[in-house]
């Protein structure tokens, strides 16, 4: 038994969670402010200093209320669903490096070699406590919204997987702490040309490549039911969707599981695109060039690296959450027929033809 | 007669919707960039702030009891008020006034005066009909309690509430 390995792994998996569920918490309280100052308001300003202690108290709001489970509903898959809501966008964090590392442990808890696939594979998870909630209520609004949910998600990750396929033709890893590396070396994915500017290849890359990354950006909005392509709630037209049944904390850990699939797809776009934990300093040592920051240095710096991406890391990671959070509080809600030609007219055929022009410039003119 | 609405046709970019969320988003940007500035006019933050000094003259808050100059309870006991009152709040028990009382000659006042403020609807139509000056509505609005029975303003709250007036018409004082 390797005890270092499983001691490490443990105190990642702890570490990361009580770092993810803090940001889940204040994203919450964030996105009440924002939303606030966007519309001209001050949000919840009372609890603590500025507000800060607001996430608590909701909190005990949730848990002190009581857990009511009605009549008409199926049990089983009534208690089932808030959970695989939430858990499946946890997992995902599994496999994600959110820094580089810290005593010379690396910064992911699962450096596996299928990586963004076993993203996919479980991320697509998160729809079935959509489904299973929309359909164990036994009413006619959650079961609505559980089926708009379902065509959704499904009709939005093929985008989502044909927008990641460029990355794999660049990179060609499926690991993501590889990836990671090749952004380190070539430049991130929406500017490959850092550290290569005079090929002019890499240059014509970064068009593709932006566009890979809108693509992939908007099926995360549509994957995590953010407002634009927030159907499943919709609290307008279906009272609140697939939650409508649902209260106390169960409708807590559907409220909390969409944040946290909002973190989780923050990381993975910070991860593909944005590079990861790599954050680029300037630096004059004998002439201009980009230092690279890592926890491989002796002693104290090594750790002062190691804690500085990790803190660059999540500040990316803070800065998709708000572009998420300012995105919902502009934009109004699609129409299904609007999201479904969106999805399958546009996403899909963008996606699929970027593939196309990546391979060729990677194939005939960036070398 | 179906009529048939013409729809604009759009240009390209348009239709590329793009333009046009870019250009909310500035929007939302410029309100969240002006709030964070301090340049945005924002609602009152009531516990801290107050209306007090933007309250008109004729502002109709808590009815109260008063007591003029000489100190004496205005009220005589006549209980128009409670008949005018619309929605019934005002309860009043006359009492004699003993004839060892410097205003012995009114004879009546309230022994009891309650006004209900869970009923009360500030319509100040008490003010209006009481011959005595002796019921005013005051500024105050910030009536709260935990209970019903907090909720009734009994007489010795009523004229803490109105205090002393000056300047009213003293028609039971000895002629001089």
């Amino acid at each position: 038994m390797d005890y270092f390995l499983i001691g490490t792994s443990l105190a990642k998996i702890a570490g990361l969670l009580a770092v993810v569920l803090g940001i889940m918490n204040y994203s919450v309280y964030a996105e009440r402010r924002i939303s606030a100052l966007i519309q001209d308001r001050l949000g919840p300003n009372r609890v603590g200093p500025a507000g800060l202690l607001q996430p608590i108290a909701d909190a005990f709001k949730f848990l002190l209320k009581e857990d009511f489970t009605p009549g008409h509903v199926n049990k089983f898959y009534y208690w089932l669903a808030p959970c695989l809501a939430m858990i499946p966008a946890i997992a995902t964090l599994a496999v994600v490096p959110f820094g580089s590392t810290l005593f010379g442990v690396p910064m992911v808890i699962a450096d596996i070699n299928v990586g963004v696939l076993y993203v996919f594979a479980i991320a697509s998870l998160g729809v079935y406590g959509i489904v299973l909630a929309g359909w164990s209520s036994n009413s006619k609004y959650p079961f609505l919204g559980g089926i708009r949910s379902s065509s959704q998600m499904i009709s939005y990750e093929l985008s989502l997987g044909l927008a990641v396929i460029p990355i794999f033709l660049v990179a060609g890893q499926l690991r993501l702490t590889s990836i990671v590396r090749f952004q380190i070396e070539h430049g991130w994915m929406i500017a490959p040309f850092i550290g290569d500017w005079t090929n002019i290849g890499k240059w014509l890359l970064a068009v593709p490549m932006l566009v890979s990354f809108l693509v992939f950006t908007i099926a995360i909005f549509a994957e995590t039911n953010r407002l634009p392509f927030d159907l499943p709630e919709a609290e307008t037209e279906l009272v609140g969707g697939y939650h409508t049944e649902y209260g106390s904390m169960k409708f807590g850990l559907f409220f909390l599981g969409e944040y946290i699939a909002m973190i989780t797809g923050s990381a993975i776009i910070v991860t593909l695109f944005l590079g990861g934990w790599h954050l680029p300093l300037p630096s004059w040592h004998g002439g201009f060039h980009w230092a690279v920051v890592n926890g491989s240095a002796p002693g104290w710096r090594g750790i002062i690296g190691g804690i500085f991406n990790i803190a660059c890391f999540f500040a990316k990671v803070a800065a998709l959450l708000f572009i998420f959070i300012w995105v919902r509080w502009s934009l109004p809600r699609f129409r299904y027929d609007q999201l479904m030609r969106l999805g399958w007219v546009f996403f899909f055929e963008i996606a699929l033809v970027n593939i196309f022009v990546v391979a060729v410039i990677v194939a005939y003119i960036s070398k | 007669m179906a009529v048939t609405v013409r729809r604009p046709k759009l240009n390209w970019s348009e239709r590329l919707y793009l333009p046009a969320i870019a250009g909310g988003m500035a929007i939302t940007m410029r309100h969240f960039k002006n709030m964070l500035l301090g340049r945005t006019k924002v609602t009152m933050q009531y516990p801290e702030e107050r209306w007090d000094a933007h309250m008109p003259e004729y502002y109709r808050g808590a009815p109260a009891l008063v007591k003029d100059a000489s100190g004496r309870e205005r009220c005589v006991a006549c209980q128009l008020c409670e008949f005018i009152c619309p929605p019934r709040a005002i309860r009043i028990t006359a009492g004699e006034l003993p004839s060892t009382d410097r205003f012995a000659k009114v004879e009546k006042y309230p022994y009891e005066f309650d006004i209900d403020m869970l009923r009360c609807i500030y319509c100040g139509m008490c003010e209006e009909v009481c011959p005595e000056q002796a019921i005013f509505l005051r500024k105050d609005y910030a009536i709260t309690g935990f209970t019903r029975k907090e909720m009734v303003h009994d007489k010795e709250k009523l004229l803490e509430i109105g205090g002393v007036m000056h300047g009213l018409v003293l028609k039971w004082n000895e002629k001089k």
